[in-house]
């Protein structure tokens, strides 16, 4: 009895699902490389980026940090949208992103978030130590876990608070360490919480944490690639300027 | 060469992968044996059960967990009688995941040792006025010894490499849930290669010998591991 199938059909089935994957790629699309936080805000910028034109983005989600590493072994990224000012900067530094293209398209704003309604009312919330997980996005791949590292300095808990600390992958994971309830509370972004009334929040006051400067950057596989490059012009468009700040995003231009 | 900064997820890798092989070896050989033994309809059932892990991606066992373990589940019920609300992001959270987790490869093995003993020594032993008790103690345990050798090294090295699960139930806490292979993980995703380097090249050697030492035992027990 055959069980396998024959190598024929195997090939056969190879070149459908090259070809299949070449068309795709010739219909002007372009990968794009998301920080978590920003992922409801991208997703309606992508729609809308779909809407306005014929290009298309994919877009993949993850923490800045973990992103950067698969850019410097050739991910297949074309424009980058991280959480933070510095690795944009070092992707064109190390001959990963095209010189001149790092733009801040955002700038993030922390969260003290909880599922529970009335749970979370300020920074009395964290001082009061009355829970037993806090979730944080992990600091070493995640520019909002700096933030929140920075201000539970800033507000003198952090050593309390320290044994009570579980980390997310990235900020994505944080939140759903909260949204579950097995974390009580959670830093996490704004923009992941601001289209929902749902819980209790906290926004954390900027002057707490250095401010969350999220830039992007074309990366080089992105030049010749017209719907990379029409991605980044739309990015910093009007309509996509709207949607950022819906998200709770402050712009600086 | 080892700081503390790799040297507490081997410890705790190996604290975990002793708990889970030891807490399966006591679950898994009642087990083992019923799924041996019984003529019942529901054998096969539970067999599938067991074998779940086997075909189920990481992502979906922890994913359960993560539920199970938490507030709505037994961290609800239980939960308040340690002062907790969660066992997710405990050490005793993943001990659970890695029984779960790891149970085929000590069931497996200690189910075919039994059946390979057949029911004639046990008959034997019958007619020799041994009790249900002693037959087991005394004759299957010792002849299924093999079986538990090779469930024994399979679960520990399968809960040393568990990976998926604890990412997802584990909240990174170094001494607590961060083990090895998150550990690994982190290193990789943060650019420090050397200690990646390390910990991946420790690994390596770790997995070839107990591939190495299976392969040695199952010759000499005359069974087939692979």
């Amino acid at each position: 009895m055959r069980i396998l199938p024959s190598r024929t059909s195997l090939a056969l089935l190879g070149a459908c699902l090259f070809f299949g994957l070449s068309a795709t790629a010739s219909a002007a699309s372009t990968n794009v490389a998301v920080a978590a936080n920003f992922t409801e805000a991208a997703k309606e910028i992508a729609a809308a980026f779909a809407k306005a034109g014929e290009h298309e983005a994919v877009l993949s989600f993850g923490a800045t940090g973990q992103f950067y590493t698969q850019i410097t072994q050739g991910a297949p990224f074309e424009v980058f949208l991280a959480a933070d000012d510095e690795r944009p900067t070092l992707a064109v530094e190390e001959g990963y992103g095209a010189k001149g293209s790092v733009f801040t398209y955002a700038i993030g704003q922390l969260v003290l978030y909880s599922a529970q309604a009335g749970r979370v009312t300020g920074p009395e919330s964290l001082q009061a130590n009355n829970f037993q997980k806090l979730a944080i996005a992990n600091p070493a791949t995640a520019p909002y876990g700096v933030a929140a590292v920075q201000a539970m300095e800033n507000l003198g808990v952090s050593a309390a608070l320290q044994p009570k600390l579980v980390q997310g992958q990235n900020i994505g994971q944080a939140y759903q360490f909260v949204q579950t309830g097995n974390a009580e509370l959670g830093f996490v972004a704004l923009g992941q919480v601001s289209q929902s009334d749902a819980g209790s929040r906290w926004v954390v006051p900027q002057n707490l944490y250095e401010p969350i400067r999220q830039d992007a950057v074309l990366l080089l596989k992105g030049q010749e690639n017209p719907a990379a490059i029409a991605f980044v012009e739309f990015l910093k468009g009007d309509e996509a300027a709207a949607i950022i700040r819906k998200y709770g995003y402050v712009l600086d231009h | 060469m080892l700081t503390a900064e790799l040297w507490s997820p081997i410890r705790l890798t190996l604290e975990l992968a002793t708990l889970t092989t030891i807490l399966l070896l006591i679950v898994g050989t009642p087990i083992a044996w019923w799924l041996a033994r019984s003529r019942s309809r529901l054998k096969e059932v539970v067999a599938t059960l067991v074998a779940l892990p086997l075909v189920l991606p990481p992502t979906v066992l922890g994913f359960y967990l993560l539920i199970a373990l938490g507030p709505d589940g037994l961290g609800g019920l239980f939960g308040g009688l340690v002062g907790m609300r969660t066992f997710a992001f405990t050490f005793e959270g993943l001990v659970f995941g890695s029984i779960l987790y790891s149970m085929p490869f000590v069931v497996q093995p200690i189910r075919n040792a039994f059946e390979a003993i057949g029911d004639r020594p046990l008959e034997v032993a019958a007619t020799l006025r041994a009790s249900p008790l002693d037959r087991f103690l005394t004759v299957a345990i010792p002849l299924a010894k093999p079986g538990f050798l090779t469930g024994a090294v399979l679960g520990f090295a399968h809960t040393v490499g568990e990976f998926g699960v604890i990412l997802m139930i584990g909240g990174n806490i170094p001494g607590e849930t961060k083990v090895l292979s998150v550990a690994i993980y982190d290193f990789v995703e943060t650019l420090r290669w050397r200690e990646a380097h390390i910990l991946s090249a420790g690994m390596l050697i770790f997995s070839f010998c107990v591939i190495l030492s299976m392969s040695v035992l199952a010759r000499r027990s005359g069974q087939k591991v692979f």
